[in-house]
């Protein structure tokens, strides 16, 4: 069960800032989403190897050969703000 | 047989910047950023714009199997990628692409020099991910009011090296960095003298407690100095009747000293989970055909320098501990006796270009082979080799016009003899305090005739006649 510190918890990993009335709303969601998991959990799986991913391939290679990178005008485009040829950002401790 | 009177345990995590590979690990911006400007070197897939689809670059693949091979691990069967989330500037996606239960190397070691002899250290893994981007704060770290960020570095390959808690002292510590950087060059992988090309995280408990991890140590020299603090501080702490926490700290490179990074982050969230954008890898089918292309690695090439050359263990230990100064080594003995070359090359060169801050890069190998040529046709003394090896560092030239400026030709037996001679006559005390027994004054006696032959006597030759006409 995911009570309001874990979902505290979780919205601060993914820094968004949710107010009371957000938490009331997405507990019960995010709980009815795990107990789909639970469900899930029921499946028989003794002796199936993990599907760590969904695509039956592997080994896909690029060649070790430049391609052209974008100017550092469009590098800077989507930052808010840049110095120096730098993007900005408050400080994180 | 080593006490660690402190109980240290100290285990290492090194990344090592493929920094050879002409591109980056998920895409095709070109490494060759360090004289440009910032964020001049990204696209889409290193900026982690949406939409953007990284692709593995098979020569990162590569190096990062030789990098296992070399150090002994076993290159697995399978291996694949996850993201290790986590929110700082460093990272624009706001998840790293890294490995996590399925490295491609694990279960290796290295042997080091240790406190009691040779200690083999443990490799716990070797894995490949993409490097950060490179923060920059005016000031200090803990002052700054804002970051700057330059994606250039972001998305170059690294390959993590995590070593066991094998390290019982910071010196210890500093050998398995010299003894890994020493292998991955030789391996042709990484330009050690790029900026960033090797950081370290360090891992030190002492008397069994937690451990801390210190972050951002960018030196050798700067690991020891941290983990020296860290015991001292650990150590304080307990003095205190306190308990060392887990927890990470920041070494401050100006001040030697290590921060606390107290913070929320510190409850460790990663919530890794497979990139799905990546496939897997099966490439363990690759190891043999790699293996069979590794070059000769440091311990090899040092006993082989051993046998093949005639020269002492130790002599080879110091020759083989710098690819670059073993080459050397190699080029000169080739054309010059291998046993003067080993001497001249470790015992005084090797000197001299550390006092002066230089590579051996800063000397010609054919002089080195022309000042052991004349000096095996004893043509000039030691001290004379020696101050052409000084004048070639401080001021060029060529060991032939420096002996002719300098006049540094050895002067014939007869000369010193007569000078010998002479520096008796003229020095009655310094000979009737020798005949005492004062076995200095005979000191006096042999700078007498090197300052009548200007220096250019040998001062072993000028003892032995001193000596002979003293009888
Ligand atoms: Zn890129």
């Amino acid at each position: 069960m995911i009570g309001k510190k874990d979902l505290e918890h979780i919205g601060w990993l993914a820094r968004i800032e949710l107010s009371d009335e957000d938490k009331e709303k997405y507990t019960p969601k995010l709980n009815s989403v795990l107990d789909y998991f639970s469900e899930l959990d029921k499946a028989e799986t003794e002796g199936v190897e993990p599907t760590y991913h969904v695509l039956p391939m592997s080994n896909v290679f690029r060649e070790d050969v430049p391609t052209a990178s974008l100017s550092q005008e469009e590098a800077l485009s989507n930052a808010p703000k840049n110095q120096h040829g730098f993007i900005k950002a408050p400080r994180m401790m | 047989m080593y006490e660690n009177p402190d109980g240290v345990m100290i285990g290492l995590e090194v990344h090592v910047q493929l920094n050879k590979l002409k591109t980056k690990v998920f895409c095709g911006c070109s490494t060759d950023y360090h004289n440009d400007p910032p964020n001049s070197h990204v696209c889409p897939v290193c900026l982690g714009l949406p939409g953007s689809l990284p692709v593995i670059n098979r020569k990162a693949v590569e190096a990062a199997i030789k990098i296992g091979l070399a150090l002994n691990c076993k290159v697995e069967e399978h291996t694949q990628f996850y993201r290790k989330n986590y929110y700082y500037p460093d990272l624009p996606k706001g998840f790293q692409i890294t490995q996590y239960d399925f490295p491609i190397s694990s279960g290796g070691y290295i042997t080091i020099e240790g406190e009691d002899g040779e200690l083999k250290v443990g490799i716990t893994r070797a894995h490949m991910e993409e490097d950060p981007g490179r923060l920059v704060h005016e000031g200090t770290i803990d002052k700054s009011k804002y970051t700057l960020i330059d994606y250039n570095r972001s998305g170059m390959a690294l390959i993590e090296i995590v070593s066991d808690p094998d390290m019982r002292s910071p010196k210890e510590a500093r050998r398995y960095l010299d003894k890994l950087r020493n292998i991955v060059e030789y391996l042709d992988i990484f330009d050690g003298d790029l900026e960033g090309a090797l950081r370290v995280d360090a891992n030190i408990s002492i008397m069994g407690g937690q451990r801390a991890e210190i972050k951002n140590i960018s030196s050798h020299k700067g690991a020891e100095r941290a983990l020296l603090f860290e015991i001292v501080r650990q150590k304080n702490v307990l003095r205190r009747g306190g308990v060392v926490v887990q927890e990470t700290r920041h070494f401050d490179e100006a001040r030697e000293i290590t921060i606390s990074m107290r913070s929320k982050e510190e409850a460790h969230d990663y919530r890794y989970f497979p990139e799905p954008d990546l496939v897997p890898l099966k490439i363990s089918g690759w190891a043999p055909a790699i293996k069979a292309t590794l070059p000769e690695l440091p311990d090899a090439r040092r006993m082989r320098f051993v046998e093949q050359y005639g020269i002492t263990d130790d002599h080879a230990k110091a020759l083989t501990s710098e690819l670059k100064l073993a080459i050397f080594y190699e080029d000169v003995a080739k054309k010059a006796d291998p046993k003067m070359a080993a001497v001249w090359v470790c015992d005084v060169l090797k000197g001299e270009l550390n006092y002066r801050d230089l590579t051996v890069d800063a000397f010609k190998k054919e002089n080195m082979q022309k000042i052991i040529e004349l000096l095996a046709s004893k043509k000039i003394t030691e001290d004379g080799a020696v101050d052409i090896i000084r004048t070639l560092l401080d001021k060029g030239g060529s060991p032939d016009e420096i002996v002719k400026e300098k006049g540094l030709l050895k002067v014939e037996g007869d000369i010193v003899a007569t000078a010998a001679e002479e520096a008796i006559k003229e020095n009655q005390q310094a000979v009737a305090d020798f005949r005492a027994g004062k076995e200095k004054a005979l000191n006096s006696l042999v700078g007498a005739v090197m300052k009548k032959t200007k220096g250019r006597a040998d001062a072993r030759t000028a003892r032995e006649m001193l000596l002979e006409k003293l009888g």
